[in-house]
């Protein structure tokens, strides 16, 4: 028999014991699903929270418009070491820092030697601060994103969704025949953290130990 | 290499009278748990609809472990689909097997692992490590725990017993390049970075477990904070993830549901800071090869249950030991397994079977607040409570009574103190004097020398003096009878024990002695 066989003859089986015994026992049926009440949210308020709530992670959060994220970009690079920085292809020009290396053509070892990532992202999520990353053109792969010790990242404020089950609608893969591959996905709330040493909080272990947040939205001053 | 568990049966009246022996890790653990129940607390008070989400998550959990045979095909199809393998085993020995032939296929005689319960439920890293394979854990704590050559104490954090001093210690004798470090937490992840970063970039091979995947899509998820997660997700050639079967899910929007519940409910953050989602494998992103490994190893026991299948809800966010006053004064050790605390006391029986973790069901003051904080509300009081009988009338059944006797054998422990009056006074005596230097405010509970089998499982209440004492003080008129005067225990409203308990010297009739003391008394959690 083989393990999947085996495995499935199992689960079965035991299925069908539980069912068989169920009677003998007094069970609660399985809680109901209510589904939740949403306020209607407000993009402004969104925006604010998210912001407040990336900042409660300690990572950094720059709001401005559309024409002043190059600079924001650039401020979020300023002390940067080793200055090297890059952004994957599909960057808008305009985002993109002067000298930045193409990220997508970089391997493991050269992606070392890179000190900041400058990307956009997928979606935000108000209520957790979260940015979501599905690793597109305009963000690179996975690996971009982790292995340099900064990670700047623009946020457009139509992006914000208000808490985890609406990012998910947002997100969903297409399924059933034909459907595209489902991209990989990266939940990014805060910078790199460990809690394991007396659960006193330590930024920056593996991932990027600096995290910044450039909110782009109309109306937001500029800088 | 961290060191392996026990053989079975696990003894937790024996191993928990070690573990209280060890007033660090009681310092360690009472401060940890009390940081993170105050922040789960706050986190979870945020959520309007909490109550409705924890309906929502059950409901998630056992759509799918009710209908378990049709989405493992599911979820093996869409995998499948999207670029990976499955792999399925019916237990430990094949799910090594399994493993190491997957590594070996690769070539690679080192493998990077991120955090996983699962692989140290199923004693894989000793498993590789006979096979020639070194496996490098690179989560901090689980990186701890195996320069240590320790075991893990809690599900979140693992080396929690540990402090900085310790861990310093070990790091130091242990960890190439740390000969100087300090005992600065900070210093201490940067030495595990540096060590860290050459493996990450360099090692063919990772093995994950996983926190859930999605029957429809194939998704997959990891759920971590420090970036080794990514790390092993993305840089190496090969993933291998080993996963229970119980934690598929049906739909892509359940992964939602359990992603609100579990970071409140575990870290006691809004969201931990990475979770990665994969969907076989893609291309110039990530492994080039991806194996999901699907494992029973006695799950389908739990499953054939109808009051204990409710167990494999579990989402492993470990709320439930934080609030357990039996798993503070213990710590995880004490329960012999990779799943300590409440959880592990119901878990634990139901995957090794119930004749070699008898004691476990006992492992509990069945004071409730498990139930009350656990994110797919998992009734453990009332699943401790059907182990006990299952404890109970299969070991009868079996002839193996021995087995059974957890409860009686706590009962001759009292019996065995209570035969000698002295040996009594000063159990109670060593007993104040231990609530007093543990209380914390929270209603008190210690270990009584010879009685921790008990007090382990039972918690007490916090009398201001004994009743002979009382009685003595009484007698030679040190006490006023006044309002704040402790109500006399029922043996010494009888004047019939009063005479003969009562007398200094006298030894008096055992019934005499109060009666009340090892009751139950867990409502103050509650």
């Amino acid at each position: 028999m083989s393990g999947r066989d085996e495995v499935l003859a199992r689960v079965r089986a035991a299925l069908r014991t539980a069912e068989r015994s169920a009677s003998e026992h007094e069970l609660e049926p399985p809680p109901a699903y209510a589904p939740r009440v949403r306020p209607a949210t407000d993009p402004h308020e969104l925006a604010d929270r998210f912001a407040e709530r990336v900042a409660d992670y300690r990572a950094t959060v720059v709001r401005t418009d559309e024409a002043g994220v190059a600079e924001a970009v650039s401020a979020a690079l300023a002390d940067l070491e080793p200055a090297t920085v890059a952004a994957p292809a599909g960057l808008p020009d305009a985002w993109r820092p002067a000298g930045a290396r193409d990220g997508g053509a970089l391997d493991h070892a050269e992606l070392q030697t890179i000190g900041a990532i400058v990307t956009a992202c997928r979606t935000g999520i108000a209520e957790t601060g979260t940015i979501v990353l599905d690793h597109g053109p305009d963000q690179g792969p996975r690996r971009l994103t982790l292995v340099p010790d900064r990670h700047v990242c623009v946020v457009r404020a139509e992006q914000i969704v208000d808490d985890v089950d609406d990012g998910f609608v947002a997100l969903r893969p297409e399924t059933g025949e034909g459907a595209a591959h489902a991209p990989p996905l990266t939940f990014v709330s805060g910078p790199s953290a460990t809690s394991d040493i007396e659960l006193q909080r330590v930024e920056g272990v593996h991932g990027p130990r600096t995290l910044v947040v450039v909110l782009v939205q109309p109306g937001a001053p500029p800088g | 290499m961290s060191a392996r568990w026990p053989e079975t049966p696990v003894d937790f009246p024996k191993a928990a009278h070690e573990t209280l022996k060890d007033s660090q890790l009681r310092s360690n653990l009472g401060h940890a748990t009390t940081a993170i129940r105050a922040k789960r607390e706050d986190v979870v008070s945020e959520v309007d609809d909490w109550e409705s989400l924890r309906d929502e998550g059950a409901a998630a959990r056992d759509r799918s472990l009710r209908r378990l045979d049709e989405m493992l095909v599911r979820l093996e199809e869409s995998v499948t689909a999207a670029g990976g393998h499955v792999h399925w085993a019916a237990d430990k020995e094949s799910a090594q097997r399994l493993v190491v032939d997957l590594v070996k296929a690769t070539g690679s005689d080192e493998v990077i692992k991120v955090k996983s319960l699962l692989t140290d439920e199923l004693e894989l890293n000793p498993a590789l490590q006979d096979a020639g394979i070194h496996a490098q854990e690179t989560d901090l704590a689980e990186l701890i725990v195996q320069l240590g050559g320790d075991r893990q104490s809690h599900i979140l954090v693992p080396a929690i017993h540990r402090n900085r001093r310790e861990i310093r210690d070990i790091f130091r004798r242990e960890l190439p390049g740390a000969e100087d470090v300090s005992d600065d937490p900070a210093a201490l992840a940067e030495a595990a970075r540096r060590h860290l970063r050459e493996q990450f970039l360099r090692v063919p091979v990772a093995i994950s477990g996983a926190n859930a995947a999605v029957a429809e899509t194939g998704t997959v998820a990891v759920v971590e904070s420090e970036g080794n997660g990514r790390m092993c997700l993305t840089m190496p050639k090969t993933l291998i993830t080993v996963m229970g079967i119980e934690k598929v899910l049906e739909r892509w929007e359940d992964l939602g549901t359990i992603m609100r519940l579990l970071p409140r409910s575990s870290t006691g953050e809004r969201m931990n800071p990475y979770t990665s989602l994969w969907t076989g494998v893609t291309p110039d992103d990530g492994p080039e090869e991806f194996h999901l490994v699907l494992v029973d190893a006695g799950r389908t026991n739990a499953l054939a249950d109808p009051v204990g299948r409710d167990t494999l809800r579990c989402i492993r966010c470990s709320a439930c030991l934080n609030v357990c006053p039996v798993y503070e004064r213990t710590g995880g050790q004490a329960y012999e397994s990779i799943y300590p605390g409440p959880i592990g006391a119901i878990l634990t029986p139901q995957l090794q079977g119930l004749d070699t973790a008898p004691t476990l069901p006992w492992a509990s003051s069945l004071c409730g607040a498990c139930y009350e904080v656990c994110p797919v509300k998992i009734d453990i009081p009332k699943i401790l409570v059907h182990l006990r009988g299952r404890v109970t009338a299969e070991t009868n059944a079996s002839g193996k009574g021995h087995h059974a006797g957890a409860e009686r054998l706590a009962m001759r422990s009292v019996a065995r103190v209570m035969d000698s009056r002295r040996a009594y006074e000063a159990a109670q005596k060593a007993g104040r004097l231990g609530l007093s230097l543990m209380n914390n405010g929270r209603g008190a509970r210690g270990a009584l020398p010879g009685l921790s089998g008990w007090t382990g499982s039972r918690d007490l209440p916090d009398p201001e003096r004994s009743f002979r004492d009382w009685w003595r003080e009484r007698e030679a008129g040190e006490l006023e009878q006044g309002p704040d005067a402790p109500a006399l225990p029922q043996a010494a409203q009888d004047p019939a024990a009063r005479s003969g308990a009562a007398m200094p010297g006298t030894p008096g009739p055992e019934d005499a002695l109060p009666t009340d003391v090892p009751r139950l008394h867990g409502e103050d959690r509650a």
